[in-house]
């Protein structure tokens, strides 16, 4: 509604203006030649106090709805490095408004104050080397502290993961996101290979490889708080972007190429939740890169978790070859006793070697 | 027998007297077929015009949607058919086509070919000094290619499956497969079939301007007296000539992955249950060879934009442009940098990060020549005695739109706070100031300026004016909130906002319906223009000779130019274009070809010594009528 306002309050202005320069029209001589300079004094006032009435609606009207916008802009960064990308980005935010607003002021003021007078005379003004020089080098310089400053926070963010980090990978599609964990047995990811993809497993896990094991997935994603995470993203038809918008963490997810994006999630849902007053919020991880039709609607939930209550998520999780047991028939035979482990024992058998397995599911 | 043979003879004195203007145009060859550089510019203008108002609605259709999701948009189905599902609401693939073809339209149909198309090939001969272009057929050619090119993409608006939809980047493997969308399908064939002519177009086009202005400059126009238009349309042509080409291979490996079986940007693909065989490709690759065209396209747009809003704003401030040799040099700049800068649209597609901080380092040093080019402007106004014609209004606001766009550049072109805000609405709204507004505000400056020359008359003022502030004012306000979604994380190419999630979309309920409302009236404002332009070329009051005083070559024609541009002799040239207000000179300004010998009271102390060289310049013009001759 206050927009709406806003808007209709231009509308008039302009229509004002309309019927201002409509009127001078009419009073002025019909004879004045266009080309004299003699009829332009009024129309051309007109014009000159609609570049200062502009500046002063618009300032009034940038600053208000920075005002009204603000609550709902920028939300809580939930990460470490966000923390970092925020405080810098109202620090440029506020050294590009300044060189905007000044700019802005002396480009519409001079527009207003220097507006034709037939008694005047321009002043032949063509160059002033000094004056150049200074507003080269000070740009320059302003860019320089920008840079730097951008380029550290960088390099560090785009630096190579810790050793420690929880490591998850992320798999776009058309359109949705399939999540899997590295196991809580081995905390390594699998191989995985597009042509191993089928409709159980859609991730095409290779289940050559031993640490694919206890993997498992899931269609949410669990983060432990204050630790560091690896996601390793992939795409399996086209482009797709991860992005956490609480978090700061976008990064296109390329069919044919991983990319990965580690960051420490440093808020959990709950103190999240409590911080916005919502009791249902929750983080999503939506995608930002067009895929198609569904591409909007491309999101899932994220949970960051009390890094306890996430081991505990963690081990309720079942590995993929539990749910899947068919699977076992991908495994080679010199891994097959590994695998076997994880796969629950039918309920008729009750020989010694399968109880052990079907202990370690449930404990699991 | 002997009538035939007078009349014959007749023809020929009349020919051989004005051998530049009379050569027996009939319709086709006068109004289509031409080769007179003034109708090709027309041409390109009108075509621009009607492609403005395609693209425009194109995004007035998606902005419904964003503003209002709720709508039933029964009534759109006269015009859109199927793609108004059964509930009343725009189809979700159909979105996408909108916004891709309104980006391709906008940025190569309106300000590639409608910009520098029509300015180019308007004030090169008329303010160097020349006749006609290097090549008059090439430059027909290279118009007729652009409507080639704009039939086909028109068509592609109809036809069963949507014209392209991924995009106006068009990404591969989106792209690159049908089964992804069906707009990826035929439309895309035709996109890149259109993009192809579009590209033989420009090259055409950009070769002659570059010809043409080192060529076929009258004598005594150095480089160092042309005017800044002819500066900003040689980098212009420049860099889409360097440019243009690398997009077309990019087209072309397309078009291989797309029919023949090549994987040049495929690789491990599993899409609608089947597992391709492509291997080693890299979609990386593509939006390599893309931006390398994308980013210097940008300049391509703009850079005319700026060229002629110098010219009109020291004509209409009857002050000299403010730094001449600083605007040339970060014109040249800009133009170098434009290509090494690509990989800023690349931050976070996997790029090594490396990579990533040389392009943020290189994209922060173009902001220098910007900024020096936006105080040039300033500093011009600065004392000046300004008459506030509609032209200088739009620059004034080119100047405005250029700042406000152009500084949130320098928090995008900074990687680490791109991450966050890489295909938002901070993006969307950046560009649309920086680089669509200002442009089409250069456009329209331009328009409203050389329309008297054009056409022989003036355009009406007032509604000029009044045109200008709905335009203004309306784009502030579809493009400055559009920041505060942007910063809010809201994702551009978005049908709707339902899955950001906790309420998120409601919060900006508001603010998107404000938008859309605004870029209807904005919109629905450019009527008042087309209605001036096109009641004018016909009815409008019959323009002066030199209808705003300026200095330049192209207001020595006759008020209607021929083809040849000047009845008589090329005019020489002795000065620089900005010689307005000029300290001991009783007029205003001084055209550049007037001789300093003629305005001793006013020359500046190293001006008197140009006066030895005028017989030099004056000696050349056997040689300039001989090369006409060849």
């Amino acid at each position: 509604m206050f927009y709406l306002i806003g808007l209709l309050s231009v509308i008039f202005f302009a229509l004002a203006i309309n019927v201002i320069s409509k009127s001078i029209k009419l009073n002025k001589s019909l004879a004045a030649n266009e080309n004299t300079g003699e009829a332009l004094d009024s129309s051309n006032n007109a014009n000159a106090y609609g570049m200062i009435i502009f500046w002063a609606l618009g300032t009034i009207a940038g600053v208000w709805s920075f005002m009204v916008a603000k609550p709902d802009f920028l939300p809580i960064a939930a990460s470490e490095h966000g923390l970092r990308t925020d405080s810098m980005f109202w620090i440029s935010m506020a050294v590009v408004t300044f060189a905007f607003f000044a700019t802005n002021t002396l480009l519409l003021f001079f527009a207003f104050k220097y507006r034709y007078n037939k008694d005047r005379k321009a002043t032949f003004y063509p160059v002033n080397h000094k004056l150049e020089l200074i507003w080269t080098v000070i740009p320059a310089i302003v860019m320089a502290i920008l840079v730097f400053t951008g380029w550290r926070t960088w390099r560090d963010i785009t630096s190579q993961a810790p050793s420690d980090a929880v490591v998850i990978e992320i798999t776009g599609h058309q359109f949705g996101w399939y999540v899997r964990y590295a196991g809580v047995d081995d905390n390594q990811l699998g191989n995985y290979n597009y042509k191993l993809i089928d409709e159980t497993n859609n991730i095409g896990i290779d289940f050559t490889d031993k640490h694919s094991f206890d993997d498992f997935t899931a269609t949410e994603l669990h983060l432990p708080k204050g630790k560091p995470v690896l996601l390793k993203i992939h795409a399996q038809d086209v482009l797709h972007s991860v992005y956490l918008p609480f978090h700061r963490v976008k990064m296109d997810a390329v069919p044919g190429m991983p990319t990965k994006f580690w960051f420490t999630p440093n808020m959990s849902t709950d103190e999240m939740r409590a911080k916005l007053g919502k009791k249902d919020f929750n983080y999503k991880l939506n995608c930002t890169e067009i895929c198609g039709r569904g591409h909007f609607g491309m999101a899932i939930t994220v949970f960051v978790d009390e890094p306890e209550d996430y081991a505990k998520w963690c081990a309720e999780q079942k590995p993929f070859l539990a749910t899947n047991p068919t699977y076992l028939a991908k495994v080679p035979d010199n891994l097959k006793a590994k695998a076997s482990k994880y796969i629950p024992a039918e309920p008729v058998a009750v020989d010694s070697a399968a109880a052990p397995a079907a202990e370690a599911v449930s404990v699991n | 027998m002997s009538t035939a043979t007078s009349h014959a003879e007749e023809v020929h004195t009349h020919a051989h007297d004005h051998e530049h203007e009379h050569h027996e145009l009939n319709f086709w060859t006068k109004y289509v077929f031409s080769t007179d550089h003034k109708t090709i510019a027309k041409q390109y203008l009108i075509s621009g015009i009607i492609w403005a108002f395609i693209g425009g609605s194109l995004s007035i259709i998606f902005r419904l949607q964003l503003g209002f999701p709720e709508m039933q948009l029964d009534w759109l189905r006269p015009i859109l058919g199927e793609w108004i599902d059964e509930g009343g609401k725009l189809d979700k693939e159909f979105y996408l086509a909108l916004v891709t073809m309104h980006g391709t339209i906008m940025v190569f149909f309106v300000l590639t070919a409608g910009l520098s198309g029509t300015f180019s090939n308007f004030l090169i001969p008329l303010q160097i000094g020349a006749r006609d272009m290097a090549s008059g057929f090439i430059n027909m050619l290279s118009y007729w290619f652009f409507f080639l090119s704009s039939a086909i993409m028109f068509s592609s608006l109809f036809i069963e499956t949507g014209p392209a939809s991924g995009g106006w980047v068009i990404y591969p493997p989106l792209s690159a497969l049908p089964q992804a969308m069906p707009g990826s399908g035929l439309g895309m064939t035709l996109w890149l079939t259109a993009m192809t002519f579009f590209i033989v177009s420009s090259l055409m086009g950009g070769i002659n301007y570059i010809c043409t202005v080192i060529n076929l400059r009258t004598r005594g126009m150095t480089f160092t007296k042309m005017p800044l238009t002819i500066w900003s349309f040689f980098f212009t042509a420049i860099l889409g000539l360097l440019s243009f080409p690398v997009l077309l291979s990019a087209a072309l490996l397309l078009i291989f992955d797309r029919s023949f079986g090549t994987s040049f940007y495929l690789s491990e693909i599993y899409i609608q249950g089947q597992a391709l065989p492509n291997m080693g490709g890299s979609p990386i690759l593509y939006q390599h060879l893309f931006w390398f065209l994308g980013h210097p396209e940008v300049y391509i747009v703009l850079l005319p934009a700026l060229g002629m809003t110098s010219e009109i704003i020291a004509t209409n401030s009857r002050k000299p442009i403010f730094g001449y040799r600083a605007m040339i040099g970060s014109m040249m700049g800009i133009t170098v940098l434009a290509f090494i800068v690509w990989a800023h649209h690349m931050f976070v597609t996997g790029m090594n990060p490396f990579l990533g901080s040389v392009f943020m380092f290189l994209t922060l040093i173009i902001a220098v020549p910007s900024a020096v080019k936006a105080f040039n402007y300033i500093t011009t106004l600065w004392k000046g005695n300004l008459i506030f014609t509609p032209a200088m209004l739009f620059s004034i606001g080119l100047v405005s739109l250029f700042i406000s766009g152009g500084v949130t550049g320098i928090i995008l072109g900074n990687s680490a706070l791109d991450i966050n805000l890489h295909d938002t609405y901070f993006v969307v709204a950046h560009f649309h100031l920086v680089m669509g507004a200002a442009s089409f505000f250069g456009l329209m400056a331009g328009v409203y300026h050389w329309f008297p020359k054009m056409f022989g008359r003036m355009m009406n003022k007032t509604l000029g004016y009044i045109h200008f502030w709905f335009t203004f004012v309306g784009v502030y306000m579809v493009f400055f909130p559009m920041h505060y979604i942007g910063i809010a994380g809201f994702p551009r190419r978005y049908y709707s906002f339902t899955a950001v999630g906790n309420d998120g979309a409601a919060a900006f309920t508001d603010m998107n319906a404000f938008i859309s409302i605004a870029a209807i009236i904005t919109f629905t404002a450019q009527a008042i223009f087309a209605w001036n332009f096109f009641y004018s070329i016909f009815k409008g009051k019959k323009a002066p000779q030199n209808p705003w005083n300026s200095t330049t070559l192209e207001w020595t024609t006759p008020v209607n130019p021929g083809h040849g541009n000047w009845e008589g002799e090329i005019p020489a040239v002795y000065r620089w274009p900005y010689d307005y207000s000029k300290p001991g000179s009783d007029v205003d300004f001084i055209p550049q070809n007037v001789p300093f010998s003629a305005t001793k009271s006013s020359n500046l102390p190293e001006e008197d010594a140009e006066i030895a060289k005028e017989k030099d310049i004056d000696g050349l013009l056997g040689a300039q009528n001989e090369s006409y001759n060849r």
